[in-house]
């Protein structure tokens, strides 16, 4: 009950994107086709809930045992940096048409601060590893919902009268205020 | 680019190349943070500390980083002070570095910050990054004082706990909400790009 609450919390009540703000870049960036759209929500939702596993076992195994948290955002960074090198190369040999259709969106996650958020707000939380896995799963599924909305409302913007200094990026944040205000309907659905 | 003057490489990160109105970057902390000015004012000062040390750093020992490995020590740089200035707000400053939890650590993948390093401190002298990183600094403060006292002043009718607004006025709940942070930065970009194509015709 308690992991089913984590899972439905991470995905519609503190979504990644509407509520903590992170991966707002491609959010914005890559949300102009519901193609891309999607496949840029699968990839981080695999890259998320590994990261989960591996920044766990390390903040468990290794900083905590040896008194190294302060070292947590630079062995975070490098880990999170090297296991996308990974998992690409992975996924290239593995299966080349999952690597096709994930394409430039699995090096660009590097630099996604939702990934990075992962890791940290998982310990912030003090989730066990089974916790931490679910909300990584979780947050990952949050992310696509919010990012395959907003791709197919700016499908429907491109035929839209939008003022001229408006287009592009303003009405885009126009349009996830909207929706965050939308989730925060959500919330108080689980205490 | 070498040849801009030393007061045009300062000031084109007010509003030329203004970190969040005009290159869209760290768009993550801005919008996060800007509940209250004082929370606005913490994650500028992080933030400039970051950008400004790791120019520092990067402009002065660019030329042994090797470039295959650059990012990643830029990368590694970049969150050696990101975990002293979280360490000092934790230590000195311990109610605004729960405020503002996670966001002092996620300086580290603040795109503003590792997009100067590969975009200019990379490439110029030390002294020209220093002053380069300064003008974002000041450009990226800028922007989250100006997003944080809208939100502030309407979401709680006033600024840094003092009330301006007088008792007629209704606090807007939904601009200390996530909400609020996409609706406003989303109509200051529309103003940005209006004010822009006034002043600047032709464009």
């Amino acid at each position: 009950m308690e992991l089913l609450a984590i899972f439905i919390s991470a995905i519609l009540i503190n979504n990644f994107v509407l509520h903590y703000f992170l991966g707002i870049c491609p959010f914005l960036g890559v949300s102009k086709k519901i193609d891309s759209a999607v496949s840029m929500g699968l990839a981080v939702t695999f890259v998320m809930t590994i990261t989960a596993v591996v920044s766990w076992i390390i903040n468990h195994w290794i900083l905590i045992p040896k008194k190294l948290e302060y070292l947590q955002i630079v062995s975070f960074i490098l880990v999170i940096a090297s296991l996308v090198q990974l998992v690409e190369m992975f996924i290239r040999k593995a299966s080349p048409p999952l690597y096709q259709a994930l394409g430039i969106y699995l090096p660009l996650i590097t630099t996604n601060c939702a990934i990075m958020g992962l890791a940290l707000l998982a310990v912030l939380k003090e989730y066990k590893f089974l916790e931490t896995v679910i909300f990584g799963f979780g947050s990952g599924i949050g992310f696509t919902l919010a990012i395959v909305l907003m791709a197919g409302i700016r499908e429907q913007l491109e035929l839209a009268d939008v003022p001229e200094p408006l287009k592009g990026a303003g009405i885009s944040l126009i349009v996830a205020g909207i929706m965050a205000l939308a989730f925060t309907g959500f919330s108080g659905m689980i205490k | 680019m070498a040849t801009k003057s030393i007061s045009a490489e300062f000031t084109k990160g007010f509003w030329d190349e203004n970190p969040v109105f005009r290159q869209l970057l760290g768009m993550c902390p801005t919008l996060a943070v800007t509940t209250a000015v004082i929370n606005g004012i913490a994650m500028g000062l992080a933030t400039s500390f970051v950008l400004i040390f790791s120019s520092l750093v990067v402009s002065s020992i660019k030329k042994i980083i090797p470039s295959q490995v650059r990012i990643a020590s830029y990368i590694v740089i970049i969150a050696t002070f990101v975990t002293m200035a979280d360490r000092f707000l934790a230590a000195f400053f311990p109610p605004i570095s729960k405020n503002l939890g996670p966001y002092v650590p996620l300086i580290v993948v603040n795109c503003i910050i590792l997009g100067r390093q590969e975009a200019f401190s990379s490439k110029n002298s030390i002294g020209r990054s220093l002053i380069d990183a300064l003008g974002m600094s000041c450009g990226f403060i800028l922007a989250l004082l100006l997003l944080s006292s809208i939100r502030e002043l309407l979401g709680s009718g006033g600024i840094l706990g003092h009330q301006i607004l007088g008792s007629w006025f209704k606090p807007w709940i939904i601009m200390i909400l996530p909400a609020g942070a996409f609706l406003t930065l989303g109509l200051l970009l529309g103003l940005a790009l209006f004010i822009e194509s006034k002043t600047k015709p032709g464009r």
